[in-house]
This record gives structure tokens, C-alpha cells and sequence, in this order.
């Protein structure tokens, strides 16, 4: 009962409450107070991120897996940039409170702050910078005009990539500036009209499903989240 | 040099688009910018900011979309500054704070010198919880936010008096990533609330698709990828005199390299394509 | 010697010559400046003033900046507690050292972090052409900063705020955040605290399932949430959205553009819902109606390749701007070193 039947419960009851919350003006103070706690208790999860990834990674350390040198690593980056933010190594105090070592921000002119600056901001931006470079391999290797659909989707990207930029103004310049055929309106009428349209519906279906799949979890007939059967 | 080109080993690809990249941004080259109208709009609801008027700027970002989503947060910065707006800084991302630190060492401390900390702008910092966050300050900003990201009790602060939630600000600004970002501010925020305050977003080239349902009922206009971040700056230089300062045209700078880059991509998927069909033909005989 | 090894043999020892000619030519690249300003605060004991403006007659004993208006103001007295002082470091350009402007120093540990961001940047680029222990320590390097830095964050800006600032609101004044205003505790967190608990549980070796208490809270508050406002916002809203005028009119005229749109707009709308209707065949005049928008959704997903495209190309913009401008020192669009940057000395 405690691992299956009480989760249940907790969820309709959070659930209702959140639902309730909405349609019954007194308790709309119940469905903050429960909101609060779901945002404290997703503060929570990152320390259990960052536990579970240090214990994976001192496992690989102990266990010698292939690779545990990094592990290494990545647990010494994590103490390291843990400590300094926990700490407030090098940080001041705050202009109000100076007296109070403890007062200023963790993320200021500190040890955390030239961590987030020269380690954390690089590697996540480089991360996402590389997709560019996939992006057109995969252009150059996966998009075949095989039939109307993809050909219809290779044509509006084409109009898409051109006409959001200068290309697209240069290629249609001899047309009048208030000409539907420059390159650039029909990129916006694409937009405007097509991509909006097919979003919406997409949107539509997508909202009856959250609507289908939230009332099945609320009421326990989708048990997937619960885990294995223990 | 069919084969070969079939054959292609994609690095050649990613070095081209390297040197295609890299090369304007070197040299510099910048070409003219047509504003669309979802653009114009969008700033246009900025302009109607009167002097005092409350502003939430959401900053909903990391440093992983501030190539394309910086140079808009400043001109939001800098507009909203300009037009004398309170504005109250917020994010639901984790590195947010830390970029809104930013945007006030960039714009509001070297360019806005009169503006005091707490009586014109404030950083309320970040909070966990992606939509929950937006359902608690709708209603009760204080209950959440029990001091700003500096430590600073949130009822000391003199710009918090009268704002008790999001409803009390004339104008919600969400420059957006992904989750928890504008899409959520539209649905659990304006949707909720449509009468209370007006909204517009910012967002990557990846968002906007899914945002444009939106406007312009729950969101009059979008400044969308890199794209409406230099169309932005386009019409702030123009009206407020910023031909003159780098900082405020870094999008502009970029579409250099994004033109290029574009045409790269049509190239190689016409290439890829011509490919295809010779390889089909070749297959028939 | 093997084709790979040659390559990065060239790589490395090209990439090193560049940066030693640039080095050379420049008198140093990639340095990073900082203007040192002394901070100073005193505590002073001085008449309390209310918010009207009037003394009440008791006395305040607040800390101002040393030096102030404040600290010279009629009534202010110090006392004995001794003055704290630190260095505050402010962003400083090239051109400012080189004007020699009090109190702008070189930053040896900004310029080691600007080089050691250069040189993660550069590992994690080296994937491109192949898997090598560079790009694999910098992945580490990024795990373990990426995990931790997400802590520290719901550390300060979540659990002790609203955890222990309301459970225990004068430890925490009394060390970590002396603004914190409430006074009472709040006992209706230690709710969360426990399901927090219940939380990191999962850690345990053993009575893991008990961490499926607060995971159903969290389940159960994003159905309640998500049910109404996907409803609320993406179903009602959109399908008033799509409901406009087939004949559309200005100044009492028919608007024929405006009309078209519209007729397009709902009927491709209907056409796309056609389409995800999979409890019926697509065959006949159904069939064909979803073929429509099935066109239709193509044309959405060609936009949203091209927007993607847009968005990724931006990234990698912004890599070789910090690349460029902040480390190489090859460029200067936003005028902040008075040297002339290479190219323009090149090209005049």
C-alpha cells in the first residue's frame, strides 16, 4: 500500500486540488500552497542530480571501469564548483548587510562566478554551437526531394532560409517593394499562414492529449510513472 | 567526382561551414535589414510604455541561446529603460540571474547612470518549479519571492510597493529558450489573465514556430531567432540614435554569417539532391 | 607517420605558430581588465527617521558607504565596531589600461579564464573531426560543472530562501540572509522538507520506492496544472483563433485578400485536424482532405527546418565571436581596445 496505493492517492489529491483551484475561488490559496511546495521540491531534485551523478561517477572510480579517469575528473569539476558555490569562496558581502560576510551573492566576482564565466558558459554554448555543423551534414546527407511531401518541405525551407535574410531581399530586388512574390513576404506569408496553420492544429491535438493523459494520471488509471511492479 | 562527392567525408562540410561562418564575421560585412511585422509590433508595444509604467522582464534563457538571444534582451533592456519603465527582472532558468546581472552591467549601469538598484530596476532572481512558478506570482508574486536574488527583503525594496503579482505590471517581456519559457508565460500566465497586462516574447529560431498560434490575441507581436533581434535593433538605432554604438547592434553584425550560411544549406541540400537523382538514374540503367 | 596523426600534427603546430606570430605581432592577445575600486563601509549611529520623514526620537545604528553624505550627516555618530572593507573588480577595457585610468589593472585570473575558456571551446570543437582525450576532458569537465553549478543554484536560490527561511527564519537571518523578513516560523513547509527528504531517498541503496511520494506530488500538480491551461490555451483559445470570417470586409467593401486568407487559414486548419484523425481510414474524400494536410504540415515542418537552421548557425556565431574578438583579439567591432584591430591594419 505504502509504495503503490499512497503515490496514488498523493497524485489525485494534488491533481484535484491543482483543478479545483481553478474553478473554486476560495481555494485558489490551496492550489498556490501546493504549487509552492512543487517548486521547492524541484529546487530539491537538483541536489539529487548532483548526488546521483557523483555516485555514479565514484562508482566508475572504484569499479576501474574503462574511462574512470574522467569520472575522476568530472567528480573533482563537481566538488570543486559545489564548494565554491556553497562556500561563497571569494565573494563580498552585500552592500546592505557589510557586516554579514555571508550576505552576497553566490554568483559575484567570486570563485563560482569565474567558474560559471571561463568553464560553465564556454562549454554550454560550444555544445550547442557544434549542432550548426551537424545541421548541414545532415542537409547535405538525409534531405531527398523522394516525393511531394518532402519536396514541399525542401521548397518552403529554401524560401524560409533565403528570405530571412539579405539573399532573399537581392534575389527578388527587380520586383516592386510592395509585391507579394519577393522573396521575403512569401517567407512571412509562409509564416503567417501555413506554419501557423499547421502549428495550431498540431497544438490542438497535442492539448487533447495533455487533457486525456493528466485526467488518466489524476484518476490512477495510468500507473506508468509509479515504476516496476515492487 | 560523383563518388567522391557521394562518398563526401562530412568533415570537408563542417570545415566549409566553418570558413563560411568565420569569414564575415571577420570582415565584418553587414547588409540592410527589412523589419517584418511581427517585429514592429512587438516593439510597438514596448513604445507605449509611459515613464513609471511596471515592466516583468523574464529573461528565460542560458548561455547556451545567447548567441541568438542576447542581443534582443538588450535592446529589451535598453528599450524599456529608455522609455522610463520600472523594470522587474526575473527568470525561470537557473543561469537567468546571472545573465540579467549582466544585461545591467551592459546597459543600465554605463548607459542609464540615474537608474537606482531597487528604485528602477530589481532583480528578483530565480526560482524553481518552470510553470509553477508562473501559477504562484500570477496570484501572489511575495509568497515565492521572499527576497530578491541580492538577499534583499523583498518588502524593503521601494519599487515592490503596490506589486503583489504579475497582474500588477503593465507589460510582461519573456525572452524565451525553450521550458519553462514564453509558451508558458501565453498559457498560464496571459491566458489566465488576458485583461490584466500585455505580453510579447523573444525567442530562438527553434520556439518561434510554435509561439505564432498565439498572436496576435495572447501576444500582439514576436521578435523571433537572430533575425527579429537585428530587426529590433534596426528600429531602436533608427529612432533613438544607436548608429553609433556597437553593443546595440550585435544582431545585425550576425546576419553576415547567417546570410552565408544559409546559402551554404541550400547549396548542399540542392547538391545532396542532384546526387540523389543521379545515383537513381544510374541505378535504372 | 599515419594520415591522422599528420593532420593533427599540422593542426597543432599551425594553430601554435599562428598564436605565436599573433603574439609577437601584438604584444599579447586575449587579456582581460579590471578596474580595482576600494569599498569601505562604516557603522554610525545616527536619529531614526520615518517614512514621513520625521524623527521618531529612538536611534538606528545602520553601516554606510565611509565617507558619505551619510556618514557626515547631522546626528551620525560612529561607533566602535570596526570599518569592513573589500575590493569591488568592475569590467575594464583594453583602451582604458592603455589611457592609464586609475584603477584599471590587468586581471591575471580573467585572462587565465578567458584562455582556458578558448581552450575548451577549441577541445570540444575538435569532436568535429574526431573523438580525442582534449574533447573528452572538457565533457567532463562540463558534467561535473553543469551538475554542480544547478545545486549550488536550488541551494541558495530556493532551499534556503523558502525552506529553512521559513521553518527557521532567524538562524537563517542571523547567517545567510539577514534581509529576510519574516520572523515567525511558517510550519506548513516542513512538509516539503519532508517530501524533499522522501526525495533524495532515491539515493539510498535500499527503500528507494520511498521516493515515489514526491514524485507523485509532482505528477499529480503538473496533470492538475497542464489539464487546464493546455485546454484553456491551446484547445479553446486556438480553436477561436481559427474561427474567422470567411467574407472579410473594410470600410464596408469586401476585403478579397483578407477573405482568401481567412478561407485558407480555417479550411487548412480542418484539413491538418483531418489528418491526426487515425481512428478512421484516410480513404475516399477523407483520405484525400488529409492528404491536404498532410502538404500543409509539410510546409509547417520545411519553416520550422529553416528556423532551426537559423537558431543553430546564430550559436556558433556567438562561439567565434568570443573567439575572435575576445581571445585572438583579431577583430574589434565594439571599439574597445585603441590598438587597430589586424585585419583593418591589413586592409587599411
Amino acid at each position: 500500500m505504502m509504495k503503490r496505493t499512497v503515490p496514488l492517492f498523493i497524485t489525485a489529491i494534488a491533481g484535484i486540488i491543482m483543478i479545483l483551484s481553478y474553478f473554486i475561488p476560495p481555494a485558489q490559496s490551496w492550489g498556490e500552497d501546493v504549487a509552492v511546495w512543487f517548486d521547492i521540491l524541484a529546487g530539491i531534485a537538483f541536489l539529487l542530480g548532483g548526488g546521483n551523478l557523483l555516485m555514479i561517477q565514484l562508482r566508475k572510480m572504484s569499479d576501474r571501469q574503462p574511462g574512470w579517469g574522467y569520472a575522476a575528473v568530472t567528480a573533482i569539476a563537481f566538488i570543486v564548483t559545489l564548494y565554491a558555490g556553497l562556500m561563497k569562496v571569494g565573494t563580498h558581502p552585500s552592500a546592505e548587510f557589510p557586516n554579514r560576510p555571508w550576505s552576497g551573492s553566490y554568483n559575484e566576482d567570486g570563485a563560482f562566478y569565474w567558474l560559471y564565466e571561463y568553464a560553465f558558459k564556454p562549454l554550454t554554448a560550444t555544445m550547442f554551437a557544434m549542432l550548426a555543423f551537424y545541421v548541414a551534414s545532415a542537409a547535405f546527407r538525409a534531405f531527398r526531394a523522394k516525393n511531394i511531401e518532402a519536396t514541399l518541405l525542401l521548397i518552403t525551407a529554401f524560401i524560409i532560409l533565403l528570405g530571412r535574410t539579405y539573399a532573399g531581399v537581392w534575389l527578388t530586388d527587380f520586383l516592386p517593394e510592395t509585391s507579394p512574390f519577393r522573396l521575403e513576404h512569401i517567407a512571412d506569408g509562409i509564416r503567417d499562414l501555413f506554419t501557423t496553420v499547421g502549428t495550431r492544429a498540431i497544438m490542438i491535438g497535442i492539448a487533447l492529449g495533455i487533457a486525456s493523459t493528466s485526467l488518466k494520471i489524476i484518476l490512477g488509471i495510468d500507473r506508468s510513472y509509479l515504476g516496476s511492479k515492487e | 567526382m560523383y563518388q567522391a562527392l557521394n562518398n563526401l567525408d562530412r568533415r570537408w562540410i563542417f570545415l566549409v561551414m566553418a570558413i563560411v561562418v568565420a569569414v564575415p564575421i571577420i570582415t565584418q560585412w553587414s547588409f540592410p535589414e527589412k523589419v517584418s511585422k511581427q517585429t514592429r509590433d512587438a516593439y510597438a508595444e514596448v513604445e507605449r510604455l509611459q515613464p513609471g509604467d511596471r515592466v516583468l522582464l523574464a529573461l528565460d534563457f542560458d548561455p547556451a541561446s545567447a548567441g541568438e538571444l542576447s542581443p534582443m534582451a538588450t535592446s529589451f533592456v535598453y528599450h524599456c529603460a529608455t522609455r522610463g519603465a520600472k523594470i522587474y527582472f526575473m527568470s525561470l532558468w537557473p543561469v537567468g540571474p546571472q545573465l540579467i546581472e549582466e544585461s545591467i552591467a551592459k546597459v543600465l549601469k554605463p548607459d542609464f547612470p540615474d537608474m537606482r538598484y531597487g528604485h528602477d530596476y530589481v532583480n528578483l532572481g530565480y526560482k524553481s518549479g518552470y510553470e509553477g512558478v508562473i501559477k504562484v506570482i500570477i496570484t501572489d508574486l511575495k509568497k515565492l519571492y521572499t527576497t530578491d536574488h541580492r538577499g534583499s527583503g523583498i518588502n524593503s525594496i521601494p519599487m515592490m510597493a503596490g506589486v503583489e503579482s504579475v497582474q500588477d505590471m503593465d507589460l510582461v517581456i519573456s525572452v524565451s529558450a525553450g521550458y519553462a519559457g514564453a509558451k508558458e508565460w501565453v498559457m498560464y500566465a496571459k491566458t489566465a489573465y488576458p485583461d490584466k497586462f500585455n505580453f510579447i516574447a523573444g525567442c530562438t529560431g527553434v520556439q518561434a514556430p510554435p509561439l505564432l498560434p498565439y498572436i496576435p490575441n495572447q501576444m500582439p507581436g514576436l521578435v523571433a531567432a537572430i533575425k527579429g533581434a537585428a530587426e529590433y535593433e534596426k528600429l531602436m538605432a533608427e529612432q533613438y540614435g544607436l548608429e553609433d554604438q556597437p553593443k546595440y547592434k550585435e544582431g545585425l553584425r550576425r546576419m553576415g554569417s547567417q546570410m552565408f550560411a544559409h546559402i551554404l544549406m541550400v547549396m548542399l541540400i540542392l547538391l545532396g539532391n542532384v546526387l540523389f537523382f543521379m545515383g537513381r538514374k544510374e541505378a535504372r540503367r | 607517420m599515419k594520415r591522422e596523426t599528420l593532420i593533427w600534427s599540422i593542426i597543432m603546430i599551425g594553430g601554435l605558430l599562428i598564436l605565436g606570430v599573433r603574439f609577437a605581432m601584438m604584444g599579447g592577445f586575449g587579456k582581460v581588465y579590471v578596474r580595482e575600486v576600494p569599498v569601505n563601509f562604516v557603522q554610525v549611529e545616527r536619529p531614526e527617521v520615518a517614512e514621513d520623514g520625521t524623527e521618531t526620537g529612538e536611534s538606528e545604528t545602520v553601516w554606510v558607504a565611509g565617507g558619505s553624505p551619510e556618514e557626515a550627516a547631522a546626528g551620525a555618530v560612529r561607533t566602535g565596531s570596526p570599518s569592513v572593507n573589500w575590493t569591488k573588480r568592475e569590467a575594464a577595457l583594453p583602451k582604458q589600461f592603455n589611457a592609464r585610468e586609475p584603477g584599471v589593472i590587468f586581471s591575471l585570473r580573467d585572462t587565465i579564464g578567458t584562455w582556458f575558456a578558448a581552450f575548451l571551446t577549441l577541445s570540444l570543437f575538435s569532436f568535429l573531426y574526431r573523438d580525442n582525450a582534449f574533447y573528452k576532458l572538457a565533457e567532463s569537465i562540463f558534467i561535473g560543472v553543469s551538475a554542480a553549478y544547478w545545486m549550488v543554484v536550488g541551494f541558495w536560490s530556493v532551499i534556503v530562501p523558502n525552506v529553512f527561511g521559513s521553518l527557521a527564519p532567524n538562524f537563517v537571518r542571523s547567517w545567510a540572509m539577514p534581509g529576510l523578513e519574516a520572523t515567525e516560523p511558517d510550519y506548513m513547509y516542513v512538509v516539503p522538507l519532508i517530501l524533499g527528504v522522501m526525495l533524495l531517498w532515491r539515493l539510498a541503496p535500499r527503500g528507494g520506492w520511498i521516493s515515489r511520494w514526491p514524485l507523485a506530488l509532482f505528477i499529480g500538480v503538473f496533470a492538475g496544472l497542464r489539464m487546464i491551461q493546455f485546454i484553456q490555451a491551446d484547445f479553446l483559445n486556438q480553436v477561436r483563433n481559427s474561427v474567422v470570417p470567411f467574407v472579410a470586409t473594410e470600410g464596408g467593401r469586401i476585403d478579397f485578400g483578407t477573405s482568401i486568407w481567412n478561407i485558407v487559414s480555417v479550411l487548412g486548419t480542418l484539413a491538418c485536424l483531418t489528418y491526426f484523425f487515425f481512428s478512421f481510414e484516410h480513404k475516399g474524400t477523407v483520405g484525400k482532405i488529409a492528404r491536404v494536410g498532410t502538404w500543409i504540415l509539410m510546409i509547417t515542418f520545411g519553416a520550422m527546418f529553416g528556423y532551426t537552421v537559423m537558431g543553430r548557425i546564430a550559436l556558433l556565431t556567438g562561439r567565434l565571436e568570443f573567439l575572435f574578438i575576445d581571445w585572438l583579439w583579431l577583430i574589434d567591432p565594439t571599439g574597445t581596445r585603441a590598438t587597430a584591430s589586424l585585419i583593418s591594419t591589413l586592409t587599411g
